[in-house]
């Protein structure tokens, strides 16, 4: 890029505050969020009901936020204050559902010839040829004269895909693309989403409530909830550290662990904190004090247990074993404070009949969350 | 002496057949059109205006009649609007036949294209408007075609019920044998003569061309395996 100097702009910067007045047993809801993104894949994720299809439906203009600002590669879509809303066709935001809603009474070729019908730039020529430039890319020459119907639910995806292109458009929205499918078809779709990426640089929002979904295609991670967003950010930095305890504990992947400040060393860059009657040892916890009171916050893949033998090296704390379940990784040891680890069943043999396990905590992986 | 099987006047079955594909042709149109706005937009006396359109399902064909007579009257506005626009008055013609019909069949239609009109996927919708079609070509290219069953069937059931008009059209269009008289006013005409004979023939005719349109209506608006929804 020659732009090295200037800031990359910011692609999405949407302020929404949205207010759903109660309705029968619902109650009322309210979303409030900024999302202010630049990464090319921005996912929302949270449990149903946070407001994440509701945030996308604001994007896309087919529901108006009581006030904020939608502004996307420097164009305003929605602005309260002075009242500017741009209408869904003007926006020019793909648009995909979970079931992608192809046009059931046209074909596949039809269904894309509409989208080139609609959309509002460039040239006849131009848009016939992005739309086979897109049957080819998306894989499907063979299947266009097929109604959406006769098609696979791999090639609905395909399909579906190709179509939100065809426009050229400036922002994804995908709503739980892959709610209901298995496995296979997961892999698929984020197969093709590589190729869309590959073919427009428009950027992407996508809703899920999966965690995996999230960590395999995000960038940028919006966690909402109860329609606000409780932590955003990298995906990286947000997983590696969680705001708050709620927020772990909603992401269901960590070590929440009991602990307590028993000593800094800003000159040596560590801390120790007290786990269980046992020391632990990590990088220097900037604005914290001795004596603080919280919980050491790791990532369960990341801290691995060994059986009890031999003598107690640096960052292994004892902790009694509850129980097991079988997990689709291989086995589940439970531990006390509701800790876990996951190991193979080959290494669970060496772990059989332990009352009580090691667990070890890298240095690096040592987080402290505040009670 | 009248003869025992006089011969059969068949302009009856013509103009109702004339007036009700009309009436039926107007209701599509501007029903259609009304159902939409129903269906789709939100407005102030949104649902007093389907009660509005309601009301003529509820209120004896006398007070329609009488309501028709009042507002298309050659002293009124609208029948003084029409006489300068086709130089001859409206009232006891065969197009008050028309509006009679208009105002027996409409509500039916309405009524039942809203809830057509609704029941289509919004999302078929949504996607049109964000690939960037107006909402003329949304609804011509994707919400039509994903009603066209239910408001085809509809379509033959308003049909059915414009052929089947008696009250309001005796009040506005009146019974003149030749001019404004319809099928089921000339079986009301034969059997307030005596003859018998004719009026068997025209219930006959009448009652078999109902069934074939409900027939046709419902075989329309049967559940078919892939129809509606893809997937």
């Amino acid at each position: 890029m020659s732009t090295t100097n200037t800031a990359a702009p910011i692609k999405i910067d949407a302020r929404l505050i949205k207010r759903l007045p109660a309705v029968g047993d619902s109650k009322a809801f309210e979303l409030n969020i900024h999302l202010k993104s630049d990464a090319p894949v921005t996912v929302l994720w949270g449990a149903s009901g946070a407001g994440k299809t509701l945030a996308l439906n604001c994007l896309g203009g087919f529901s108006t936020p009581n006030e904020g600002r939608i502004l996307i590669n420097d164009e305003l879509f929605f602005d309260g204050t002075t009242g500017v809303d741009l209408l869904p066709r003007y926006r020019r935001c793909g648009y995909m559902f979970q079931d992608h809603a192809l046009f059931p009474h046209m074909t596949v070729r039809e269904n894309l010839k509409f989208a080139a019908a609609a959309a509002r730039n460039n040239s006849r020529l131009d848009k016939h040829r992005r739309m086979n430039d897109l049957l080819e890319a998306f894989e499907l020459n063979d299947l266009a004269s097929r109604k959406p119907a006769q098609l696979s639910g791999g090639e609905k995806q395909r399909a579906a895909l190709a179509r939100m292109l065809v426009g050229d458009p400036h922002l994804l929205l995908l709503d739980e693309p892959t709610r209901g499918l298995d496995a296979r078809l997961r892999q698929a779709f984020y197969a093709v989403l590589r190729t869309t990426r590959e073919r427009s640089q428009a950027p992407i929002v996508l809703v899920t409530h999966d965690l995996e979904e999230c960590m395999q295609l995000a960038e940028y991670v919006c966690l909402m909830e109860d329609g606000r967003f409780v932590q955003s950010g990298p995906r990286d930095q947000v997983f590696a550290r969680p705001a708050n305890l709620e927020v772990a504990r909603a992401l269901g992947i960590y070590n929440l662990l009991p602990a307590k400040v028993s000593a800094l060393d800003p000159s040596r860059d560590t801390c120790t904190l007290d786990v269980a009657g046992s020391p632990v040892q990590g990088r220097y916890l900037k604005g914290r004090l001795i004596g603080d009171q919280g919980y050491l916050c790791v990532r369960q893949t990341e801290a691995r247990i060994l059986p009890n033998v031999g003598r107690r090296a640096q960052n292994e704390i004892l902790l009694g074993v509850t129980g097991t379940s079988p997990s689709s990784q291989g086995i589940k040891v439970l531990l006390e404070h509701n800790a876990a680890a996951t190991v193979s069943e080959a290494e669970y043999e060496h772990l059989r009949g332990e009352d009580v396990l090691k667990l070890e905590i890298p240095a690096s992986a040592v987080y402290f969350i505040e009670k | 002496m009248p003869s025992a099987s006089p011969s059969i006047d068949w302009f009856p079955l013509w103009l109702s057949l004339r007036v009700a594909a009309l009436a039926t042709l107007i209701v599509l149109t501007f029903g259609t059109a009304l159902a939409y706005l129903l269906s789709h937009k939100t407005f102030r006396f949104k649902e007093g205006l389907d009660s509005l359109i309601t009301l003529p399902l509820v209120l004896p064909p006398t007070v329609l009649g009488y309501y028709l007579l009042v507002l298309l009257s050659r002293n009124s506005s609208l029948g003084h609007i029409y006489e300068s626009v086709f130089g001859q008055p409206l009232v006891f013609t065969w197009q008050a036949a028309v509006v009679a019909a208009i105002l027996h069949s409409a509500p039916i239609y309405i009524k039942g294209a809203r809830t057509v009109l609704e029941s289509v996927d919004y999302r078929f919708e949504w996607v049109a408007h964000s690939l960037g079609a107006s909402e003329w070509h949304t609804f011509i290219r994707i919400t039509l075609p994903l009603a066209w069953r239910g408001l085809s069937s509809l379509a033959s059931l308003c049909f059915a019920r414009s052929l089947g008009d008696f009250g309001i059209t005796m009040m506005v269009a009146g019974n003149i044998p030749g001019r404004t008289q319809t099928l089921s006013v000339a079986i009301f005409d034969a059997v307030e003569s005596g003859n018998g004979h004719i009026a068997r023939i025209l219930v006959l005719i009448m009652s078999v061309t109902a069934l074939i349109l409900l027939w046709t209506a419902s075989y329309l608006s049967r559940p078919t395996s892939r129809a509606s929804h893809n997937g």
